[in-house]
């Protein structure tokens, strides 16, 4: 089989598993579906391996798979760029699939949705996967909204659930501000460089750094413009400060979409993207800036966030955010392959601390609230150890793959010159230390410490209990334990896949940072400029995977990072009264986190308020008052006032006729005579 | 005439013929016969145009397929037609719209099927002369001829304020319609008695106030079809009124007439008036998408939200039209075609469930996708294809039309870029409301999933969104030699200096 065909086997591959299982998949049945569904999912994943092996061999491919239109000199293509970049993301992206795909047998199983959403998750894998294997901008645009569709549709899954239908609607219109930047983006670089494609681009990018963007009414250097409108988009897929308001309501879709979508993989397509623009960003200083304070707002402040949260899911979200403001830092700092490092690792522990989060809801019967849970490692030993493996990868315990990730966005911000690197250095040093505090409080609250379920006594618990059938558990996910009753460990269909997540969150880190950051593996599909050399310096320090992690133990992160796990044990195992005083104290400081900085708030009073607001006034203003009441109506009153005025000159009488004419008569007379 | 016989004509004729011979079955005892005489008319009436696309030479931008016959030769009229990469499409799509209404009305049309079945045909025939008239006073008959099966539609089988509607329409379109007779009549002197467009293109108007009078003349009759703000209020008045096949055809159709008269007759007979004047014609077309996109957001009236969405979408179209670049036309004139399709949906779609619950409100919904999945599912297609997803054909035209404004100006794109937002905004909060949730009523309950026909007729709808989102080449293809042609015209100024 040659290379090119197995290009394509990549994305279509999942994508006809989405189709039989979609538009057949009540002939096909539960199990058939996803048996078709994993095994083709299956198949994408082994294409990529093999791609990954041609492409080590030094083959980088691209070309054209179709025409897909053209208009004046400019022929719009959908084709493929198949570089170590684009086949890294291959690589992550179908396996996470495949791991939430297997999962997902377990956590769905009494969903009546089942077909559907083996057909929406493998459809995901089509978007993304064209998305990341573009090579030029309008396939790239394809991807960006085809999985914005896909969040849409999963985050909306239970599609009956009032909070379900407002927080797909809000991701996808948050996710529309960030792409009418993105748009707007391409358009310049159609308009500028008359093509599309990423190489014909890049390789003439260097020829505009000086030139104004052809914006009237403002002077921006065009790649600067360039830049931030892409960014724009980043923002909102990525979730990066202020955009980031979708992505913790995102929660309300099934946790395997949370894992395979709200944390691997599509969040961080805004990361990816940057990478693979390198060429671009390098050329503008003032973006990169930009790139990197609004990187830092968001890891440290959605940081904060999340030790406040109670809502499990929550939790991980608010991680996750604060993770991804460290890639973006990363892109920032001119170490796109740090960015794209920490995406890789963060890939697996996230999906893996998801899962194992979906894990302790299955064995919670669908409650997710922590403070109802502990005590639960004796119960669910795999879940168990999987989880602190990931807990321990996201704090950037030594030796970890989080450790090797997030060290080294540190230490490259340390040695960035921007603007900004300053303040952005404080944000992601604090912020090991809240990582370290939201995520071992959560570690804590649910597997260690006293067993504080069965206890709940809620009343509506008892209504669905032995009501099992499908509506109620699509309808109601605050179902929980009844009392006395014990968590199990989950079946095998869940645990295997924390298993196969957990080897990489421990391994890959220690395996893949010298390649990928010291050596060359980067070195065709990233460009970083000359006066940009954090990359190098570090270079010039690293002595091997093992020497760093030594090292680490005498640097300010990994003493940070103890401290948080250390004071989440002490504040919610050994005085749990501390917490409570202080949320006291501070009420006003909780609150404001509490209320997620009022985000939300100004957001639904002022956009879509305001929005609503102005909609009905130009409605009863402009069309109904103005257009309708005034022109249109209006000339017809006017035009049938006139034929009444008219009318009541059609008497019928003769004599009044006559008067007439004889007025008439007359008044032509004098203007005669006056005239002459 | 290729094939030996005048394609054109009987691209024409066929379907008024058949309009005739189902009047001709009469009264409703014979309601089945009319309905299967108008199916097999319409179908033959969509297979005789399909010639028209393979048999097109693309390389030229000549007049192709042309019949020339004597008319009234006193004043040099002619029976004249001929197609160019422009009209020719926007024939087929006519042509693809007919059999597609008349299944959708197969049932739900109870008393005076026949007229019904015949209205649509005889309009169908009407539609394809405007589009395929080379003679200006036979694109006149056509173009007043194509109102009145619309006013018999909406004035027969329409809702309770039909008169209003109707009459409201008349006033809007008369004074238009006469104005545009009146340059028509200046445009033959001028010309040395010819009525031929193509001629018309040629004739010298050296003075620019002239110009500016003839293209206001035109666009009092343009405008009000497309309908550009601030003339667009009928729109969704008719709409609401409108049964659903006529909905179907208004937006799919006759509102690609009236763009389709900017880009025959303003723009290559006026270049320079059309030059200076597209600052203002800019102006309104971002007032449509931009005004018009959030005006549709808190519409009651599932109908008239679609209605105000097509009045944003044709205003891409406008803007496509005068910002004179290939991506701008082009992208206009793909955003026609895609409206077509994506507006006659959607359509459908409320058709459907007007059908079964007698109501458009959307608060009388909610919790659809319960009983309906797969009408859901389709909904969602249309609704996304309507918020200009990529992958659907509601993209091709908005993205091409976004990036020519970009060229000729950036705030232009940022503009009609708010679309994005906007469009997403009212079609996906109404899906929301309508579909999503859970049961809302009683209705809603009741309410049972689409059958073989509505899935029929949904099926081949979808099928054409997605192939010309994924695949627009042949769409765009066959309007290149024409779109460029345009531009030379554009680009050559009849005021000597």
């Amino acid at each position: 089989m040659d290379m090119q065909t197995l290009y394509l086997i990549v994305p279509l591959a999942p994508l006809v598993g989405a189709l039989a299982a979609g538009l057949f998949g009540k002939l096909l049945g539960r199990t058939w579906s996803h048996r078709i569904t994993i095994a083709l999912v299956g198949v994408s994943f082994a294409a990529s391996v093999a791609i990954f092996q041609d492409v080590m061999a030094g083959h980088v491919f691209n070309g054209t798979v179709y025409k897909w239109m053209s208009s004046g000199n400019t022929s719009f293509e959908v084709g493929f760029l198949i570089d170590r970049l684009t086949v890294m993301m291959m690589l992550v992206v179908t396996f996470v699939s495949m791991m939430v795909h297997i999962y997902t047998i377990g956590y769905m199983q009494e969903d009546p949705g089942y077909q559907r959403f083996f057909s929406y998750i493998s459809l995901f894998t089509f978007s993304m996967l064209m998305l990341v294997m573009a090579n030029n901008f309008m396939q790239l645009f394809f991807g960006w909204e085809a999985v914005g569709l896909v969040s849409y549709l999963l985050i909306g899954f239970w599609y009956t659930r009032p909070t379900a239908i407002y927080a797909n609607l809000k991701a996808f219109l948050v996710n529309r501000v960030g792409d009418f930047g993105f748009l707007l983006g391409i358009g310049l670089v159609l308009m500028v460089f008359g093509t599309l494609d990423y190489q014909s681009v890049f390789n003439s990018a260097h020829l505009y750094v000086d030139d104004i963007a052809p914006i009237p009414g403002l002077s921006v250097g065009l790649l600067t413009a360039i830049c931030i409108l892409l960014f724009i988009g980043a923002m909102g897929k990525s979730a990066q400060f202020p955009l980031h308001v979708w992505l913790p309501d995102s929660m309300e879709g099934p946790t395997p979409i949370s894992a395979l979508i709200h944390a691997a993989t599509m969040v961080t397509a805004g990361i990816f993207m940057v990478a693979r623009m390198s060429p671009l960003f390098e050329l503008s200083e003032t973006a990169l800036s930009f790139v990197m304070i609004i990187g830092a707002i968001t890891a440290l402040f959605m940081g904060f966030l999340g030790i406040i949260q109670n809502d499990i899911k929550r939790v991980v979200a608010y991680s996750t955010l604060s993770q991804l403001g460290y890639m973006t830092v990363a892109l920032g700092a001119s170490a796109y392959s740090v960015a794209v490092f920490h995406l890789m690792t963060h890939a697996f522990f996230k999906a893996l601390l998801f899962l194992a989060a979906g894990s302790v809801i299955i064995a919670m019967h669908h409650d997710q609230d922590i403070r109802n849970m502990g005590g639960l490692r004796k119960y669910m030993p795999i879940t168990w150890i999987t989880s602190l493996i990931g807990s321990l990868a996201l704090i950037g315990t030594p030796l970890f793959s989080g450790f090797y990730s997030k060290d080294s966005i540190i230490e490259a911000v340390a040695l960035s010159h921007l603007p900004g690197a300053g303040i952005t250095y404080v944000a992601v040093v604090l912020g090991v230390f809240v990582t370290a505090f939201y995520s071992f409080r959560m570690y804590f609250l649910v597997f260690h410490g006293e067993e504080r379920f069965g206890k709940a006594d809620d009343a509506h618990h008892h209504e669905h209990q032995g009501d099992h059938d499908d509506e109620e558990v699509a309808t109601d996910h605050h179902h929980g334990l009844a009392p006395g009753q014990k968590p199990h460990e989950t079946p095998w269909v869940v645990t295997l896949p924390l298993i196969m997540l957990a080897i990489p969150s421990v391994l890959i880190g220690f395996i893949t940072i010298e390649p990928m950051l010291f050596g060359d593996y980067f070195r065709e599909a990233i460009f970083i400029g000359e006066n940009h050399h954090a990359l190098t310096e570090m270079r010039e320090e690293f002595h091997g995977a093992f020497g760093m992690a030594l090292h680490s133990l005498m640097t300010l992160p990994f003493w940070l990072a103890l401290a948080g796990a250390g004071s989440a044990w002490f504040f919610y195992m050994k005085r749990p009264d501390i917490p409570a005083a202080i949320k006291h104290r501070l009420s006003l400081i909780y609150t404001v986190l509490e209320q997620k900085y009022y985000f939300d708030r100004f957001n639904d009073w002022f956009f879509a308020g305001g929005a609503r607001g102005a909609s009905r006034l130009l409605w009863k203003f402009g069309d109904v008052k103005l257009i309708d009441g005034f022109f249109v109506n209006g000339s017809a009153k006017v035009v049938g006032m006139f034929s009444g005025v008219l009318r009541g000159l059609q008497t019928g009488y003769v004599y009044h006729y006559a008067f007439w004419m004889i007025i008439g008569v007359s008044a032509l007379l004098t203007v005669r005579t006056w005239f002459e | 005439m290729i094939f030996g016989y005048p394609l054109l004509s009987v691209v024409i004729w066929l379907p008024i013929l058949f309009g005739l011979l189902v009047l001709a079955t009469g009264n409703d005892r014979n309601a089945q016969m009319a309905r299967v005489i108008a199916l097999v008319g319409a179908v033959l009436s969509f297979l005789v145009t399909i010639p028209l696309y393979t048999g097109f030479d693309r390389l030229t931008s000549d007049m192709q397929f042309v019949v020339h016959d004597e008319w009234i030769t006193r004043f040099n009229i002619f029976y004249y037609l001929g197609v160019d990469g422009i009209s020719v499409l926007f024939i087929l799509l006519n042509a693809f719209f007919t059999p597609l209404v008349v299944i959708a009305g197969w049932k739900v049309i109870e008393k005076r099927v026949a007229q019904y079945m015949a209205a649509f045909l005889i309009m169908s025939g009407l539609v394809n002369g405007v589009f395929a008239a080379l003679d200006a006073v036979l694109f006149y008959v056509f173009w007043e001829a194509m109102l009145i099966p619309m006013f018999i539609i909406i004035g027969v089988w329409g809702g309770p304020n039909r008169v209003y509607a109707a009459v409201k329409f008349f006033l809007y379109t008369l004074m238009g319609s006469l104005l545009m007779l009146v340059a028509l009549l200046y445009l033959y002197m001028q010309s040395g008695g010819s009525f031929s467009i193509l001629d018309f293109h040629r004739t010298p108007l050296p003075s620019l106030t002239v110009q500016v009078l003839l293209f206001i003349a035109f666009f009092m009759a343009f405008s009000v079809k497309v309908p550009m703000f601030p003339v667009h209020t009928w729109l969704p008045d008719a709409h609401v009124e409108a049964p659903t096949g006529g909905s179907v055809v208004l937006a799919a159709i006759m509102l690609k007439v009236g763009a389709y008269g900017f880009i025959r007759f303003s723009m290559p007979i006026l270049p320079d008036a059309s030059h200076y004047l597209a600052p203002v014609m800019i102006a309104l077309s971002l007032i449509a998408v931009v005004y018009i996109g959030l005006v549709a957001l808190t519409q009651a009236d599932m109908k008239k939200l679609v209605a105000y969405s097509s009045i944003s979408h044709m205003g891409f179209v406008t803007l496509g039209f005068f910002i004179f670049n290939e991506y701008g036309i082009e992208g206009a004139l793909l955003q026609m075609i895609s409206h077509g399709f994506v507006a006659g949906a959607l359509f459908l779609c409320i058709g459907v469930l007007y059908d079964r619950v007698h109501s458009r409100q959307i608060v009388d919904y909610g919790g659809v996708a319960n009983k309906m999945p797969v009408f859901a599912a389709f909904f969602m297609l249309f609704a996304m294809a309507n918020s200009g997803l990529p992958g659907t054909s509601g993209f091709v035209g908005e993205f091409m039309v976004i990036m020519g404004a970009v060229k000729a100006n950036f705030w232009y794109a940022f503009a009609a870029a708010s679309t994005l937002i906007f469009g997403a905004a009212y079609t996906l909060w109404m899906y929301k409301r309508v579909i999503f949730g859970a049961v809302a009523n009683d209705h809603v309950a009741h309410l049972h999933d689409i059958g073989a026909r509505e899935t029929l007729v949904f099926a081949i709808l979808a099928v054409f969104v997605l192939v010309m989102g994924l695949y627009p080449l042949p769409f765009a293809d066959i309007m290149h030699a024409s779109v460029n042609d345009l531009l030379v015209h554009l680009n050559i100024s009849k005021i000597p200096n």
